[in-house]
């Protein structure tokens, strides 16, 4: 078994290469910066493809294109640049191509800043481009799981031909810690099916997202829609911590969660029944967990999150605004301090302790 | 009745893509150059040999279509993007040939920089510009082609250069570029130009068949439709007017001296990932493991200026961590303030699964400058251990905080390896215990971060033992 101290932006070529990426594409940007500069030294020593981009808009569309060949491929970056993927990334849902994309959130809006934040939720989660899409969101709270999520995705972009998202923050981005490296390495193998390579298989296909007639273009939308129910049905994935006999439960994800894990212990300690349910899927997003555990009597949810509020909503959709859900957040870089968690839990438990 | 006196070699016999009546007519409008276009590309596609191998990018504009027609693969992309999508597919495809097939608002106006970025690399793809003066899919606005003076939809009294500067020549700019092999301008506007527009576009798929590189032939071609012109007057606009502007002709050919370009072979057995990252026996450690170390965790600051080894510090820490199956996290100060000159990095050791790698309270603050001491110094816990280079001068330590000033700079120095002032105060904390290593975990830590340079490994060695030594002479 392989261990090494490992950044959490390292992490995610470690875990590219094993799950046999063959293309990486990207453009500089604090925080996630050594994505590209960790796959500028690795890829090519596999023999893998690497080019930096004149832009996080030609990045997205080399992304595309070598998508289109069915090749496994890959690009990172952080909030601004995201933005400016946006057009790409709707591109690769219409034309369902496989691809995966990895967040390393930064402080906005605007230039905002370099700090970890957790604001780009609405933008990654809920589609963010045009047209009616979504795409796969995973969230790693560790550097394991930068590695780890980052293969799952490519696995996930193949399996439903589309793009997945890897939704970290600066701090994952930046932190050592111990890595497990993968036992496994995968050999892909192009889907002729779809895939246009440049061989006799591939030539009679296409890949394209333009369809004029309006009935055409509603099937694939409502195809879409089906994909995405599948994926709602199948690929659920959520880790918690205490919850058993919880009366209030945290809901948190990505470096958020880890705060809420060590607050969960203390509030035990102080005699609080709370417990944490971390969603390592953004979409899907854990709403049957959820709405069980908002038919507990007396049940109240807080969600710890790193920006204005964005994840909340889902939990609230999920639930049907049955129970209370309120907000412990930060912005602009600042992580969530244990004790104003600790503080909210005190206010909506209190009587009860 | 419909009758086929001439089948045109690599397109589609009939057109199911399209839809509709009249499966064998294009949608392009009469007089229009992409029909002409697209039968001298298929041809030379399949005189050559190269409709399996062939990836055709449909654009934004007039031509998004092409998939209707050819007989190869397509990729249809977004407006401007054709360049980068073709570097994609190129890139992961070796043997395939791509053709960026573009329009003059796609490729000279919104994909101006992916135009160039593809070209300054010599990209191994062909691109065809089909120069018209005039968006024509939207409406015959004006392009960045237009020609001063040239009514269109956006440019109704003619395009005024004051405000709309001048026509963008498309082959003088790539033309001024080191890597693109072959750069042409031709005319489809009759049949003794299209002649040679023939034999440039087979040129330029040549040098795909044969690897060579990036190709690009600017086409001037007519628009009768939204330049509200006959396709008589259209030709002799392309051919008088046109051409005054965007003069024809050759301007680079090194087809001969160019060579194919190799890319490698992706490599994907574990054996080789793993020999790529170069997982030796010797970095191998445990899992962490819980309640391992059987008491707290240890909250460490590491603070200093820049080369210092402030970070290195901190790393050889977390690798002894990791070596004796601690749970390990080590978190950096990034971005700009590093290249404020100091740096600062939070390493936690803790027999349990750390939460928050970000540092609130310090259990020991090491720091190797004074204003790194004065930033952090408040945020030691009471009882905790600040230990600082000498250099620092007098401080008045709080009455709290256990503190140490310790040589390190100085026994770096004198041992030779001024550079290793970091792992001399390694050895002085090894010293007072805060950490909670074992020797052969701190050597682990050493081993893991300089094992790959068996001299430097020695030294840290040696001079971690001084300072250990140091500070066990000075602290009994």
């Amino acid at each position: 078994m392989a261990m090494r101290l490992v950044k959490g932006n390292a992490a995610v070529v470690i875990g590219a290469l094993y799950a046999g990426c063959d293309c990486y594409f990207g453009y500089p940007i604090t925080p996630a910066s050594e994505v590209l500069q960790e796959a500028s030294e690795y890829f090519p020593r596999a023999g893998r493809r690497f080019v930096q981009a004149e832009s996080e808009v030609a990045a997205i569309n080399m992304v595309y294109g070598a998508a289109s060949t069915g090749r496994r491929v890959m690009t990172a970056s952080s909030g601004p640049g995201i933005s400016l993927k946006q057009e790409g990334v709707s591109y690769l849902a219409g034309s369902e191509l496989p691809a995966v994309i990895v967040d390393v959130v930064r402080a906005g809006p605007g230039l905002g800043n370099i700090g970890p934040e957790q604001g780009d939720y609405f933008q990654v989660v809920k589609g963010g481009g045009h047209g009616n899409y979504r795409c796969i969101v995973l969230a790693p709270d560790s550097v394991q799981e930068m590695c780890d999520l980052t293969r799952k995705a490519f696995d996930l972009a193949q399996r439903y031909r589309t793009p997945v998202y890897v939704l970290a923050d600066g701090v994952l981005g930046q932190m050592y810690e111990p890595l497990q490296f993968p036992e496994e390495a995968v050999a892909p193998v192009i889907d002729e099916s779809w895939a246009v390579a440049g061989t006799a298989l591939t030539r009679a296909n296409c890949i394209s997202s333009i369809m004029l007639d309006f009935n055409q273009m509603e099937a694939l939308n409502v195809r879409l829609q089906e994909k995405y129910a599948l994926i709602e049905s199948r690929e659920v994935l959520f880790d918690e911590y205490m919850l058993e006999d919880a009366e209030l439960a945290i809901v948190a994800y990505g470096i958020s969660a880890r705060i809420a894990h060590s607050v969960v212990d203390t509030a035990r300690a102080e005699g609080f029944k709370v417990g944490l349910l971390r969603p390592k899927t953004l979409f899907p997003f854990p709403k049957v967990r959820l709405r069980d555990l908002a038919k507990r009597p007396g049940m109240r949810f807080i969600s710890v999150e790193m920006s204005n509020g964005q994840m909340i909503d889902d939990i609230r959709l999920a639930i049907d605004c049955s129970c209370p859900v309120e907000l412990v957040n930060r912005m602009g870089g600042n992580l969530v301090a244990p004790s104003a968690v600790l503080d909210k839990i005190r206010a909506m438990c209190g009587k009860e302790r | 009745m419909e009758q086929v006196l001439c089948q045109t070699k690599g397109l589609y016999r009939d057109f199911p893509r399209k839809g509709g009546p009249a499966s064998t007519a294009t949608h392009y409008c009469p007089g229009c150059g992409h029909g002409v276009i697209h039968k001298l590309i298929g041809e030379a596609l399949a005189d050559l040999g190269l409709q399996d191998r062939a990836v055709i990018i449909s654009p934004v504009g007039c031509a998004v279509f092409a998939y209707y027609y050819f007989d190869t693969g397509h990729v249809q992309c977004a407006h401007g993007r054709a360049p980068a999508v073709s570097t994609g597919i190129s890139r992961a495809q070796d043997d395939a040939v791509v053709i960026s097939y573009q329009g003059d608002g796609d490729l000279a106006s919104i994909g101006m920089a992916e135009t160039l970025h593809a070209a300054n690399r010599g990209e191994k793809i062909a691109v065809f510009f089909v120069n018209n003066t005039v968006y024509g899919m939207t409406g015959g606005q004006m392009a960045p082609t237009t020609l001063i003076g040239e009514r269109t939809s956006t440019s109704p009294h003619g395009r005024d250069p004051q405000e709309c500067g001048y026509p963008v020549h498309m082959c003088e700019l790539i033309n001024t570029l080191h890597a693109p092999v072959f750069v042409e301008r031709v005319s489809v506007s009759d049949i003794a130009h299209i002649r040679v527009a023939r034999k440039a576009i087979r040129k330029a798929l040549e040098i795909q068949r044969d690897k060579k590189g990036y190709s690009f032939v600017e086409i001037l071609s007519p628009c009768p439709t939204n330049l509200k012109m006959s396709a008589t007057e259209n030709a002799a606009f392309v051919n008088e007017q046109m051409e005054k502007e965007f003069p024809l002709g050759n301007f680079r050919d090194r087809s001969e001296d160019a060579t194919p370009i190799a890319r490698a072979q992706s490599v994907y057995a574990k054996e080789e990932l793993d020999r790529i990252f170069d997982l030796r026996a010797e970095n191998t450690a445990v899992p962490s493991v819980d309640g391992v170390a059987g008491g707290n965790a240890v909250r460490l600051k590491i603070a200093g200026f820049g080369g210092q080894g402030v970070l290195s510090f901190g790393l050889i820490v977390a690798r002894a961590g990791v070596a004796a199956g601690r749970h390990v996290s080590w978190y950096p100060s990034y971005g700009p303030e590093q290249r404020g000159g100091t740096s600062n990095c939070a390493v936690i050791l803790a027999d349990r699964r750390i939460g928050s790698p970000v540092i609130e309270q310090i259990d020991v603050l090491v720091a190797f400058n004074r204003p790194s001491l004065e930033r952090f110094i408040g945020d030691v816990r009471e009882g905790g251990l600040v230990l600082v280079d000498e250099s620092v001068g007098a401080f008045e330590a709080p009455a709290h905080v256990r503190m140490v000033f310790a040589p390190a700079q100085r026994m770096a120095r004198e041992a030779g390896s001024p550079k290793a002032l970091n792992t001399a105060m390694l050895g002085v904390l090894a010293a007072c215990g805060d950490l909670g290593l074992s020797d052969a975990a701190l050597d682990g830590g050493l081993l893991e971060s300089f094992g790959a340079r068996p001299k430097l490994l020695d030294v840290n060695r040696t001079i971690l033992t001084l300072g250990k030594e140091w500070g066990t002479r000075h602290l009994a």
